[in-house]
């Protein structure tokens, strides 16, 4: 008895065993170079693991974490990264992607293919080059200051002053066109007959952005946050072009906080534990993103 | 006197265009700076309209060490790690598509949630394993790790590509005696090739333009791919030729925006979003 129904089910997993065979490749690839360093990444963080100098690594339990939570440059890093994140990712990309999609629903053809174009343009392009576009701009010397010479205004050397916020402003350059991808796609998607009816009925443009279409949208504005805030936390090549986290470290967001404690500092360890933070960082906001997708899979 | 509808649309249309003109021209400033500058015998760091358009930039940067190697290790390393991906990707993404298995919502879960994951914070234990393997300042080991961050967004984007693809024209196939892989290198792949389109480039732009994974991964000044050899422009001599930086500049951007604009074209809009962020 045991036996008849057993068979059938030995045979079916064996099939099933054939069939996932074709994923191996890429299971083994993830395993060894994804997988992997993310948990030898779990296990580092809890040793003094360090460069050079050093025969054994010896576990030192939660202290690389204690020493972070006590550590000012740690903290600052922190900071400085919400800040990074709020200002470019939740307020920047997010509501000027947004702007930028609604403007193009009404305006003339060559005007919405000029911005997309342009808008685009700066989110192909490489991650470097987008640093040294921005480094240029806000130079003492650059186009920014020159601009504002000409129209009277005080210059000053931006990526000294306020070097948090010219970094984020260049993440809302390079960043923008993803969001206005979303929302463009997701306003298209309204049916026209709501926001006519609403039109009749006398609700202005700001009443039908806040009653109908925000309302209409909202996955996409889940999903879309969550997307750039995950982009934004691991944002490194933009910063370290235009500022290498300075003056002094008042652009050190984390993942540069993390790179000088690992390989300019030596500290494998405690550079790992902060990297540590971030993965679980991330995987909660993955994890919020997966909640808001959950009906695709 | 009240306002016609006709009306009311065009002022509409005006004040979006002036809008938007608005900020087309504020995010236009810093491409106008690479564009002009590369043209430009005096280049500085603000935007200014050159006396007399030269391409002595292109020609000075035009050099194996400058732009030929970096561009060729991109090359290599992006070209390698892309096939990979696809090639991978493919192969995953036939048995999700294709058969029911209990395993497959547990694997597409865990690859969601891998899509975004930050990778630069898996850089520093990628660099701690690599030097224990020796795999550190090798392009096969940086192949390999870009092929398994990408991999993640390739399998799903290749799954729904792949879904997209009617079941009975591969039946036919297999009555005709073809084993699965046959069926999917012959049948599915070619039917979905604007996918595979879209999940190669979509790779392969990716990867050209990261700075980060090489940068800590190639230690060996031949081995660098254009991203981080652009870093040479701000030597240790101190003085920064902006022109030639420039002109490098386009050199390496070029091709990802070619890229870009062909699949975009035969797509539509934001392909890269296909099926990762539908609302």
């Amino acid at each position: 008895m045991t036996g008849k129904a057993a068979a059938p089910r030995r045979k079916g997993a064996r099939r099933s065993l054939v069939r996932a065979l074709p994923a191996a490749p890429a299971v083994v690839l993830l395993v060894l170079f994804l997988a992997g360093p993310i948990g030898y990444c779990a296990y580092i963080a809890f040793t003094d693991l360090q460069l050079t100098g050093q025969a054994h690594a010896s576990f030192v339990g939660f202290d690389n974490f204690r020493a972070a939570f006590k550590d000012e440059a740690f903290l600052n890093a922190v900071w400085l990264t919400l800040v990074f994140t709020v200002l470019s990712s939740l307020v920047g990309q997010n509501t000027l992607g947004l702007a930028l999609a609604s403007l193009m629903q009404r305006a003339s053809k060559p005007m919405r293919t000029l911005v997309g174009g342009i808008v685009i343009t700066a989110w192909v392009l490489p991650e470097v080059v987008a640093g040294f576009l921005l480094y240029a701009f806000f130079r003492r010397e650059g186009t920014l200051n020159a601009i504002l010479d000409g129209l009277h205004l005080p210059s000053q050397n931006w990526l000294f002053t306020l070097p948090i916020l010219a970094v984020s402003f260049a993440n809302v350059w390079r960043g923008t066109a993803f969001s206005m991808l979303v929302y463009s796609a997701a306003l298209n998607e309204i049916p026209k007959e709501i926001t006519e009816a609403a039109e009749v009925d006398g609700a202005g443009g700001w009443r039908r952005m806040w009653h109908i279409t925000l309302p209409m949208i909202r996955r996409s504005i889940g999903t879309n946050l969550m997307l750039n805030t995950l982009q934004t936390l691991s944002v490194f090549g933009l910063i370290w072009v235009m500022t290498r986290g300075g003056p002094g470290n008042r652009s050190q967001t984390l993942p540069l906080f993390m790179y000088e404690q690992a390989f300019q500092k030596s500290m494998i360890g405690y550079g790992t534990a902060v990297a540590l933070l971030l993965l679980v960082v991330g995987s909660l906001f993955s994890l919020v993103y997966m909640r808001l997708l959950r009906t695709e899979v | 006197m009240p306002r016609t509808p006709a009306s009311r649309r065009t002022a509409h249309r005006l004040a979006a265009d002036a809008g938007l003109l608005v900020v087309a021209a504020a995010f236009a400033l810093p491409l106008a700076w690479v564009v002009l500058s590369s043209l430009d015998a005096h280049a500085g760091l603000e935007v200014k309209v050159p006396d007399g358009l030269t391409l002595d930039n292109f020609d000075a940067v035009l050099k194996p060490d400058i732009t030929f190697t970096p561009l060729l290790n991109s090359l290599i390393l992006c070209g390698g790690a892309t096939l990979l991906t696809v090639a991978c990707a493919a192969l995953a993404a036939y048995p999700l598509s294709r058969f029911r298995s209990r395993l497959n919502r547990p694997f597409l879960l865990t690859i969601l949630f891998a899509t975004s994951l930050p990778i630069t914070a898996v850089m520093v234990p990628v660099y701690a394993l690599f030097v224990q393997v020796n795999l550190i300042d090798t392009l096969q080991g940086t192949i390999f790790f870009f092929a398994a961050s990408q991999l993640p967004f390739a399998i799903w984007l290749m799954k729904n590509f792949m879904d997209g693809v009617p079941k009975e024209l591969e039946e036919a196939a297999w009555t005709d005696g073809a084993s699965s892989f046959q069926s999917l290198i012959r049948v599915v792949l070619p039917l979905m090739g604007p996918g595979v389109a879209v999940v190669t480039v979509f790779a392969f732009v990716m990867m050209w333009g990261n700075f980060f994974v090489p940068f800590m991964l190639l230690l060996t000044p031949d081995q660098m791919p254009a991203s981080v050899s652009i870093n040479d422009f701000f030597g240790n001599r101190g003085t920064v030729v902006y022109g030639q930086l420039a002109a490098f500049s386009v050199i390496y951007s070029t091709p990802v925006i070619l890229l870009y604009v062909l699949v975009a074209r035969r797509l539509g809009g934001g392909f890269a979003l296909g099926g990762a962020v539908k609302g």
